[in-house]
């Protein structure tokens, strides 16, 4: 147990790890929130589009998936705001059409699979020291908004016409928050994988909506669980050689589970 | 108080306000009447600076400087909202508590604390925390302070917005249906706490109201609106057998108001 992290990869998995946790459950809760979860979903889909293409193009997979996702949440936010169309159905569109063209470039470059494999289901021995620097940025731009936007984000969260009487210039408030999203979806995407990335956004913040009396409470609660599931996740994934995001999203659905009851029984009392 | 210039609103290619036009004096309460898809709405959107628009909206307040909001179709919003008016003159606003997220994890307190804080506030203050408990008991809610807003019932949350609402002593104060989800007797109870804030500050209310009622026995003053302004002024005058005929395209309990109408008030 204690030579764990003697391991180089390990230490980068557990550092990287714990940063994008905190920033996941930290955005998390404007998604669930916002009822949001769904963009997760189609977002962590956008970025296996991305990563294909930087796989079939021969570039670090990450600076290819980046631009891409935020393009893809780009043009949601366009569909849903210049056509008649709802957000869920153009995230829907954008989900398919991302799928459609990772199966596409990785069909197009042939000997990649266990490569994409990785990708869509996590793994902790691929995270380098740049993911590290990466996290450890996300996570700073994470601490600084948290001075700066959550009190807008939060107000805007619950009425956004309040918000905008005030003057908060709400839609580029929301492009800021949808970017910053996309961003640490990609990132998050090496340690637990496109199919669980959404699950990885939302899941702490849900069970800290469940038995949290403010908004306060529910961030600090949900960064606090998003955390401590990576940790613990990382560790049962290492010991027992089971893939990591799994491991991370069922320590996340425990929790829930737990929250689940402890407000059953609040309710109760 | 309020003057209206000419004001027209469209989208896209269709008008959602054409032409309207009125004087409301200080200390007077507006209740603006129309069918659904009429424009009420987007009238109280104008006046709080959320909605682009063509004429003028100008707020006076009797010595004190004159503050005049024009803003072209094509103005930048932002900076348009940014500017003038409301800051000036404080407007309250209670918002429809249909259309609320009655699921955001918050404490009635923390709710009238945003009219402080003008954000969501992270913590509250020593000295806040008894200005918003004031507030809230001023409206006869002071022991839901520490309540969750999903506990609320929709007359009592609708107490919570008007206590946030009139925290600052605005002179005006705008309610978007405030009958709408709250049931009759709470309703009723809200419009005495109305009228006393107006009586006590002066304050001039403008309210959206799909209550003929409340219009013709609380109104100075009546707006009939359906894309155009069907009628303006006191409520006698405005709400006439045509204007309503006008508006709605039937009479229906009117007549009872219009003709055996004083029985009550």
């Amino acid at each position: 147990m204690a030579d764990l992290f003697t391991y180089p990869f390990m230490q980068r998995a557990m550092i990287a790890g714990l940063l994008l946790s905190a920033v996941a459950g930290y955005y998390g809760v404007f998604l669930v929130q916002r009822k949001l979860s769904f963009l997760g979903a189609g977002l962590g889909h956008a970025a296996f589009g991305g990563i294909a293409l930087g796989l079939l193009l021969g570039i670090q997979p990450l600076w290819i998936a980046l631009p891409f996702t935020v393009l893809v949440a780009a043009g949601i936010s366009w569909v849903q705001n210049r056509t008649r169309l709802t957000g869920d159905t153009a995230i829907g569109i954008f989900f398919s059409v991302s799928v459609a063209l990772g199966i596409l470039f990785l069909s197009l470059k042939s000997g990649q699979q266990i490569d994409a494999f990785s990708y869509l289901f996590g793994s902790i021995l691929s995270v380098g020291s740049m993911d590290v620097w990466v996290s450890l940025g996300l996570f700073l731009v994470a601490l600084v908004t948290g001075f700066t936007h959550w009190a807008a984000w939060a107000y805007a969260s619950f009425d956004h016409e309040a918000a905008e009487i005030e003057g908060y210039p709400v839609t580029s408030h929301n492009t800021l928050l949808t970017s910053l999203i996309a961003v640490t979806i990609v990132i998050s995407v090496k340690i637990v994988g496109i199919l669980l990335v959404a699950a990885w956004m939302v899941i702490p913040a849900a069970a800290s909506r469940l038995i949290s009396p403010t908004f306060r409470s529910m961030t600090l609660l949900s960064v606090a669980f998003s955390a401590f599931s990576a940790c613990l996740g990382l560790i049962v994934s290492f010991l027992l050689d089971l893939p990591s995001g799994a491991i991370i999203v069922l320590v996340q659905s425990a929790i829930f589970l737990t929250a689940l009851i402890v407000q059953k029984f609040q309710i109760q009392s | 108080m309020i003057s209206v210039d000419n004001l027209s609103v469209s989208v896209g290619d269709k008008n959602i306000l054409n032409q309207i036009a009125f004087d409301l004096p200080k200390n007077g309460f507006l209740a603006i009447l129309g069918p659904n898809g009429g424009g009420k709405s987007t009238l109280i959107r104008c006046v709080l600076g959320l909605q682009d628009y063509q004429g003028r909206i100008s707020f006076a307040d009797g010595s004190a400087a004159t503050s005049v909001v024009t803003r072209g179709a094509t103005g930048n919003r932002h900076q348009a909202r940014t500017k003038p008016g409301i800051e000036n003159i404080a407007v309250g606003y209670v918002p429809q508590i249909k259309t609320l997220d009655r699921t955001f994890p918050a404490r009635a307190g923390e709710l009238v604390a945003t009219a402080l804080y003008k954000k969501w506030p992270w913590r509250i203050g020593a000295a806040n925390k008894v200005i918003v408990e004031e507030a809230l008991q001023r409206v006869g809610v002071g022991h839901l302070c520490h309540q969750q807003i999903r506990n609320l019932s929709g007359g009592e949350l609708q107490r919570v917005y008007l206590a946030r609402a009139i925290i600052g002593n605005p002179q005006i104060l705008i309610l978007d249906e405030p009958s709408a989800g709250v049931d009759l007797v709470g309703a009723s109870d809200l419009l005495e706490i109305v009228e006393s804030y107006r009586k006590d500050t002066e304050a001039t209310v403008i309210m959206v109201t799909h209550d003929w009622e409340v219009a013709f026995h609380h109104a100075s003053h009546v707006l009939v609106l359906k894309t155009s302004q069907v009628s303006f002024g006191p409520a006698d005058e405005a709400l006439t057998e045509s204007a309503i005929r006008e508006a709605f395209g039937h009479v229906g309990h009117s007549h009872g108001v219009l003709s055996g109408g004083h029985h009550h008030g």
